[in-house]
C-alpha cells in the first residue's frame, strides 16, 4: 500500500505522528505532515490504517501500489 | 428523516445542557440520544433547538465535515444564549473561522503544538510541578487539591506558553480566578475586561520588543499569510487561556479523584509507569469535560445519521455521549487502560484541539508525579458527597478534600 495526502488540508494535529512515528514526522515551521516513507510496508499497515483513520481532516489515504 | 424528527413535539426534545449527576456514568438523556436510531434535536437554554450528534460515527463524521461553519455570528449558529454573540470589536481568534483562511491561522500557530514542541516545554512543567507538590507538602492538611495544585499549575503552564513576564504572574493567576470565579456577572464582566486589558497590554509590549515565547514569535512574524494582526493576537491570547486552562485543571481533579477512589488502578501505574499516557487518554474520554466547541451550524444541507440537517440549522457534537458509545467502546463504562482507539474529547476535525498534545503531557507529569510524590494521598469524604460543577460548560470538581 502506498500513502496518499492532500496536504492543503492538513492543519497540523499531529495525530499520524502519534499513530505511526515510524511514518509521520511533522515540519518544524507549520507543523504540517511529513510523510517519512510513502510505501507501506505489511508490518507497519495497522498503524498507517490508524493514522488514516485519526486525521481529524482526512489529509490522509491509503491506496494500492 | 428530516420530516419524520420533526413531528416530535417540542416538549418532548430533551433539554440541553444535560445534568451530569454522576462522574462515572452517561447522564440518562445523551443515553436516549444514543439509542435513538437516527439524530435527534435537543433544547437550548434560548429556547431554540438544534440536531445533536450523540452516536460516535455520527460526531466524527459531522465535525470533519467542512459543510459545518464555526463561525458562531453567522444566523442558526446553535449558541446556549442568543445574547452570546460576540460583539463585531472580539476577535473569535481560530475558534470561529472556517476553511481555507482557518487552515492558514492554524498553521500560523500549529509547529509550536506539536508532540515535539510540547516536549521542550516538558521539563517546565515538570519544574512548576514540583514547586506545587513542595507547596502541598509544606502545607496544612487536609487541603482542596482543586484549589491548591490543580489550578495553579496548568494556569503557570499557560503563562509559560504565552510567555507572561514572571513579574505579572501573581497579578494574571488572581485576575484569571477571579474571571473563572465570579459570584455576579457585573464581576465577571470587570474582571474579563482587566484580563483583556493586560492582554493588549502584554501583546502591545512583545510587538515593540520580542520575546522567545508563542505570542513573542507570532508578533514577530507579522504579515506572513496567516500570522494574526494585533486584535486577533489578543484573541488568541485569551482564548488559548480559556481552552488550556479551566479544562486541564478539571481533569487534573477528576483524575485524581477516580485514581483516589480506585486503589488497584493506582496501584498498576505505579507497578508499570510507562501505562500513564494509556491512562491520560483513558482520562480524557471517560471524563470528556467539555464539548460546546464542537457547535456547527450548516452551510447547505447535508445528511447525517437518518437526517437531513438544512442549510442554517444547528448541530451540536456530543463527544460526552460519543466517549460512551458502546459501539466504538466496548464496556464503555468500564475505565479501561487496553482501549486502543483514541476518543473524540479532543474534537475532530479542523477545529480538533490545537492544546492536545500540550494536555496529555501536563496530565501525565503532574498525575504521576503528584501520585509518586505522595504516595499515601487519600480523599478526605467519598466522592458521593464531593461537589461537581453539574452545570458548567466544563465539567469537574468544585474542591477535592484531600489529606495522606
Amino acid at each position: 500500500m502506498r500513502i496518499r495526502t492532500e496536504a492543503d488540508r492538513c492543519i497540523g494535529a499531529g495525530r499520524c505522528y502519534l499513530a505511526a512515528p515510524e511514518l509521520f514526522d511533522q515540519s518544524d515551521h507549520d507543523g504540517t505532515v511529513v510523510v517519512l516513507s510513502e510505501r507501506v510496508a505489511q508490518a507497519q499497515l495497522a498503524d498507517a490504517r490508524a493514522a488514516v483513520e485519526d486525521c481529524p481532516t482526512r489529509t490522509l489515504s491509503l491506496t494500492e501500489e | 428523516m428530516a420530516e419524520a424528527a420533526d413531528l416530535t413535539p417540542h416538549s418532548e426534545h430533551p433539554n440541553y445542557p444535560m445534568r451530569r449527576t454522576c462522574p462515572y456514568t452517561l447522564p440518562a438523556g445523551y443515553q436516549e440520544l444514543l439509542d435513538r436510531p437516527t439524530l435527534g434535536k435537543v433544547r437550548l437554554p434560548s429556547g431554540r433547538l438544534a440536531w445533536a450528534a450523540a452516536r460516535y460515527e455520527d460526531v466524527k463524521a459531522m465535525l470533519g465535515d467542512n459543510r459545518f461553519s464555526s463561525d458562531l455570528r453567522r444566523p442558526g449558529y446553535p449558541l446556549m444564549m442568543d445574547h452570546q454573540v460576540p460583539p463585531p470589536e472580539f476577535s473569535t481568534s481560530l475558534v470561529g473561522m472556517d476553511p481555507p483562511e482557518h487552515t492558514l491561522a492554524r498553521r500560523a500557530v500549529a509547529a509550536d503544538f506539536t508532540p515535539r514542541s510540547v516536549n521542550r516545554l516538558r521539563p517546565r512543567i515538570q519544574e512548576i510541578t514540583d514547586e506545587y507538590v513542595e507547596r502541598l507538602l509544606a502545607g496544612p492538611r487536609p487541603v482542596d487539591l482543586v484549589d491548591a495544585f490543580a489550578n495553579p499549575v496548568p494556569l503557570l503552564v499557560i503563562c509559560e506558553l504565552l510567555g507572561v513576564p514572571f513579574a505579572d504572574r501573581d497579578f494574571f493567576l488572581r485576575i484569571s480566578f477571579t474571571v473563572m470565579n465570579a459570584t455576579t456577572p457585573e464581576a465577571g464582566t470587570a474582571a474579563m475586561a482587566e484580563l483583556m486589558g493586560y492582554m493588549d497590554g502584554m501583546v502591545t509590549e512583545k510587538e515593540r520588543t520580542p520575546t522567545d515565547d508563542l505570542i513573542g514569535r507570532l508578533a514577530a512574524r507579522r504579515g506572513e499569510p496567516g500570522v494574526p494582526d494585533h486584535r486577533d493576537l489578543v484573541g488568541m491570547a485569551f482564548m488559548l487561556l480559556m481552552a488550556g486552562h479551566e479544562t486541564i485543571a478539571n481533569v487534573i481533579g477528576l483524575g485524581a479523584m477516580l485514581l483516589l477512589d480506585r486503589p488497584l488502578l493506582r496501584k498498576s501505574l505505579a507497578a508499570d509507569p510507562s501505562r500513564w499516557p494509556a491512562a491520560v487518554d483513558e482520562l480524557v474520554r471517560y471524563f470528556t469535560i467539555a464539548e460546546i466547541a464542537n457547535s456547527r451550524v450548516a452551510l447547505e444541507d447535508v445528511e447525517i445519521g437518518g437526517v437531513r440537517i438544512a442549510a442554517g440549522e444547528g448541530v451540536l457534537g456530543l463527544t460526552v455521549a460519543a466517549g460512551r458509545d458502546p459501539r466504538r467502546f466496548p464496556d464503555p463504562d468500564a475505565f479501561d487502560l487496553d482501549r486502543v482507539d483514541r476518543s473524540l474529547s479532543f474534537g475532530f476535525g479542523a477545529h480538533q484541539c490545537i492544546g492536545q498534545h500540550l494536555a496529555r503531557t501536563e496530565l501525565e507529569v503532574v498525575l504521576s508525579t503528584l501520585f509518586e510524590r505522595i504516595p499515601e494521598l487519600r480523599l478526605v469524604e467519598p466522592v458521593e458527597s464531593l461537589r461537581f460543577k453539574e452545570e458548567h460548560v466544563n465539567y469537574g470538581l468544585h474542591a477535592l478534600p484531600v489529606t495522606w
